[in-house]
């Protein structure tokens, strides 16, 4: 690859294959399965191996071709522009902002610490910065990957844009709600020694290299959860009988959408685990409201964020922070439940 | 020269430090390789991405775990 000078060529070539195979998954696994195997169709086995021959690529490829584009985007955003975007807002514009600032900027939990010293020196308010941190894990280029693939276009906008209204609003009332007291004391002491040197451009080479590097990453790290994701999810498909999970988890209950939120805050798997196994419960008869809000649960409400957050948050804003988003997402859950779908 | 790797440690603060080691021993510098692990010290730097890695007091990566070939670009750079 480091051979060929100009990557931009070399991607605008590879698009079309990519087309291609991504359009013959269909016959390529219809092939594999009814041609190669010899299965006869219609069978719980054959209908489960046909869903994870088909799925698996077909999310893999997808997966690729995202992670590569928002790793290109990611290059000209970075949490020190961020910072400084913010810097200033008024209060609604700003939740609004960090919000959206908060899908395009690379944010890694492991980095939420120096991320939220960083903004509160810089004087941005409490619930801006808390939206950014909503936003950020909540709407990833993962989950809005397997959305596209497994549920489709709508849902993976429905997903997106209630994501942000909740970042957006949950930040607008944390700031409210005036919790300064309940951030660790030491956390408004803390002072930058130095100032971060400039940002050093890029060319467009750099970037693309950089989205590679970032497909490498990501896919190394969690292919095999989508992997076991998809196999669950297959045999589900093939063996659980439709509407079998519609009793418990079905709209009947007003519970179903609280029960599947608090199933969900310690659950800590990476969308590409969980949102295969959440295709298939939906085709079992959970509702969309509260598969939504079990995906958004599970996603953007983690345990170990939380114990990373409690090393700068006292426990009663970590409290509040929790109650504030699992509303939202309670919210999102009935909306989608009873009124929407 | 004094090289630090800040990280409250994570997997890839580890895998930093590690590429780092690595690339100052194939180069056969003189360095000194820290691991700073206390928040408050690493706010110092003003990085608001982990890992980083800081060469005489100057930060110089952050928020990535480069290629050993980078990490020993940077490092030449940076003597």
């Amino acid at each position: 690859m480091s051979r060929i000078k100009n990557k931009i060529v070399l991607v605008i070539l590879l698009i079309p294959v990519w087309i291609i195979i991504y359009k013959s998954l269909k016959t390529i696994s219809d092939f594999i399965v009814f041609r190669v195997f010899q299965m006869t169709p219609e069978t719980h086995l054959t209908e489960t191996i046909r869903f994870f021959i088909y799925e698996v690529p077909k999310v893999l490829m997808l997966l690729v071709l995202i992670i590569f584009i928002v790793g290109i985007i990611r290059t000209y955003f970075s949490p020190e522009k961020t910072r400084k975007a913010l810097e200033g807002k008024s209060l609604f514009a700003g939740n609004v902002m960090a919000s959206l600032l908060g899908i395009v900027t690379p944010f890694c939990s492991c980095s939420a610490i120096p991320l939220f010293l960083g903004f509160v020196e810089a004087g941005i308010p409490l619930g801006v910065t808390f939206s950014f941190l909503i936003a950020a894990p909540m709407i990833n280029e993962v989950a809005l990957v397997l959305l596209i693939g497994l549920f489709g276009w709508k849902v993976a906008l429905i997903y997106v844009i209630t994501g942000l209204a909740i970042a957006v609003l949950a930040g607008f009332i944390l700031e409210k709600l005036n919790l300064k007291r309940y951030v660790a004391d030491w956390v408004y002491k803390t002072h930058a020694k130095q100032s971060l040197s400039e940002e050093v451009t890029m060319t467009f080479n750099q970037r693309i290299s950089s989205g590679a590097s970032v497909v490498k990453e990501i896919v190394g790290k969690i292919w095999i959860y989508i992997l076991l994701g998809i196999a669950v999810g297959a045999g589900a498909h093939g063996f659980v009988p439709d509407e079998y999970l519609a009793g418990a988890l079905g709209n009947q209950h007003w519970y179903s959408v609280p029960l599947a939120i608090l199933v969900g805050i310690p659950l800590y798997s990476n969308a590409a685990g969980i949102i295969p196994i959440i295709s298939v419960l939906i085709e079992k008869g959970v509702t969309l409201g509260t598969a939504l809000a079990f995906m958004m649960s599970v996603i953007g409400l983690s345990l170990p964020e939380i114990i990373i957050l409690k090393k700068v948050l006292k426990w009663q804003l970590i409290g509040i922070f929790i109650g504030v988003v699992a509303t939202g997402i309670i919210m999102v859950g009935y909306i989608f439940n009873y009124i929407a779908f | 020269m004094e090289i630090k790797v800040l990280g409250t440690g994570c997997a890839r603060c580890k895998s930093l430090e590690k590429v780092t080691t690595k690339a100052v021993n194939e180069l056969n510098l003189d360095a000194t390789i820290e691991k700073v692990e206390d928040i408050q010290k690493i706010m110092e730097f003003a990085v608001m991405r982990t890992p980083a890695l800081v060469i005489n007091g100057k930060v110089v990566i952050t928020g990535q775990v480069p290629e050993i070939s980078e990490v020993k670009e940077i490092l030449t750079n940076n003597i």
